[in-house]
């Protein structure tokens, strides 16, 4: 039947036009009413018209205008709905709604949409999940998996979040000249959250989190295409690319967790790895140096296995310097740390860890435990090494890492 | 504020295990236990006795009644609790992602009344 022929392809078009364009579409509903949540309601009345319409009528040639005219009708009717006791819809917003856009051509808001989401006035914590909402599409529930965080909370930070950029009228427009480092830095650091959170699922197991590493990597994508000239996007960019290029090699074919100086360069993707060399020269090539860039020449002088069969240490160590004098981080402190030690030996390791009075979150940070069992473990300290290594496996969150700590704690001398 | 985790998991599972996935298995325990003390987050736990040993007493009606067995029978069992302390819900929710509980079975988590 009629039907049946052009629902598959339908279906992988709204598909493809979500993932493509939701964050376009939705930050153009919501551009002049500020409603973020109404805007949202009104593109998945959109989306919901199109999975009806597009099985039997056929898909439009400008889907991406098809729906944006279903959103704007939807918004148009709440907004009157909402406002009927009022004597007309503001004009504004009618006009803007209602004005016709050339069909293939939307102006991307996005960037505008991302900076109101990491205004400084909206909780630092629910920036990220924020973007991924915003301008992904993703639902609550998967976003709150994620963050190991309760999905009726999650929702509910969510819509106090969009209500405080509603009531508050937070623009969706690029910060000032000399506002705008800062506010990019917001913008980034949710990117790279969004990131951190589907790298610690390294195995890719938990279908909830592995898509989110992919997806940061999208949203920075987004922020260079729409400001080519910032070297620092360009700089978490590469970063992310060099990591998600050892993501297979990250674990065993048994599903065992192999450390990075273990991986098997033949696993990492060169394609990946050569992209973010590319991105990254032309980010120094712009002339401003900053932590992203810092932190992706870091991965780059790890890369340097694949050519000379070791690490640049040298230079990953240089470059924990400058790192550290920019940021004061106790955990660049700690990686740096831990660069010393293959070069100078694990004494000269040890002497150099930040010290856990230092900073409190140190306590509490696996990485650091881990790090400071092998550590110990190296110089001979065993009983201090079973102790760290305790701290390290009870704060880890992944299974196979947990039962490589404790493979190496019962290697440990009693 | 407090927090229980309780630990639901397929009791059989433990005993499909080998001796030394059993040990390594407690000893993720030992250092979950060790790591939630030295952060000042324990406050009690402890393992239970398999759901078959347990007995339910209910009195309806002036009625009491003694039955054999665990309150539900669901596939994952009541395995044992964590008593915690921590701020907030979402860093209860970090130790219960820590848990080695959480990886073989769920880690059901519920704030105390007061």
């Amino acid at each position: 039947m009629h039907s049946q022929a052009h629902e598959k392809p339908a279906h992988l078009l709204i598909e493809t036009v979500a993932r493509r364009s939701y964050g376009k579409l939705l930050a153009f509903v919501a551009t002049r009413t500020h409603d973020l949540a109404a805007a949202e309601d009104a593109l998945s009345d959109a989306f919901t018209a199109a999975l009806i319409d597009w099985p039997r009528t056929g898909c439009p040639a400008n889907p991406e205008g098809w729906l944006l005219t279903v959103a704007r009708r939807k918004s148009i009717d709440y907004h009157r709905r909402r406002d009927a006791n009022a004597e007309s819809l503001d004009e504004r917003i009618e006009q803007a709604l209602s004005a016709a856009v050339p069909e293939s051509d939307i102006p991307d808001r996005r960037l505008a949409l991302m900076f109101a989401c990491a205004h400084p006035a909206i909780d630092e914590s629910i920036c990220a999940p924020l973007l991924l909402q915003i301008i992904l599409g993703l639902d609550a529930a998967t976003i709150a998996s994620a963050f190991l965080v309760s999905p009726a909370a999650m929702s509910k930070r969510l819509v106090r979040a969009k209500e405080k950029i509603r009531t508050c009228r937070i623009r969706f427009s690029l910060p000032e000249r000399e506002e705008l480092p800062e506010r990019l830095y917001a913008v980034l650091d949710a990117i790279y959250a969004a990131f951190a959170e589907g790298w610690a699922d390294p195995a890719g197991t938990d279908p909830a989190r592995r898509p989110l590493t992919g997806e940061a990597i999208f949203l920075a994508r987004v922020v260079t295409e729409l400001m080519p000239q910032e070297p620092e996007p360009l700089g978490l960019l590469a970063l992310m690319l060099y990591a998600e290029a050892r993501r297979s090699a990250r674990r065993a074919s048994t599903g065992e967790y192999v450390p990075l100086p273990q991986q098997n360069t033949a696993l990492w993707d060169l394609t990946m790895i050569a992209e973010a060399e590319v991105v990254l020269q032309h980010a120094s090539g712009l002339g401003r140096i900053g932590r992203y860039q810092l932190e992706a020449a870091i991965q780059s002088a790890h890369v340097d296995r694949i050519r000379n069969r070791r690490p640049n240490w040298d230079q990953i160590i240089q470059l924990y310097d400058a790192l550290f004098e920019l940021t004061q981080s106790p955990v660049v402190a700690l990686n740096r740390a831990l660069a010393i030690s293959e070069l100078h030996g694990p004494e000269a390791g040890l002497r150099e860890m930040p010290d856990v009075s230092s900073d409190a979150r140190l306590a509490g940070y696996q990485a650091f435990w881990a790090a400071r069992a092998d550590l110990l473990a190296r110089v001979g300290y065993h009983g201090k090494a079973r102790h760290a290594y305790d701290l390290a496996i009870g704060l880890e969150r992944d299974a196979s890492v947990r039962l490589f700590l404790q493979q190496r704690q019962a290697a440990l001398h009693s | 504020m407090q927090y229980l985790l309780m630990l639901y998991a397929d009791e059989s599972g433990w005993t499909r295990m080998t001796p030394e996935e059993q040990t390594r298995g407690m000893e993720a325990y030992r250092a979950y236990t060790e790591a939630l003390q030295s952060s000042g987050a324990y406050v009690g736990g402890n393992r239970l006795r398999p759901s078959g040993t347990a007995t339910r007493v209910r009195a309806n009606n002036d009625k009491t009644q003694v039955l054999d067995g665990p309150f539900s029978d669901s596939k994952e069992q009541l395995g044992g609790y964590y008593l915690i302390e921590a701020p907030d819900l979402d860093s209860a929710l970090s130790w219960a992602a820590r848990c080695p509980g959480a990886h073989h079975g769920t880690v059901e988590v519920r704030a105390l009344w007061t």
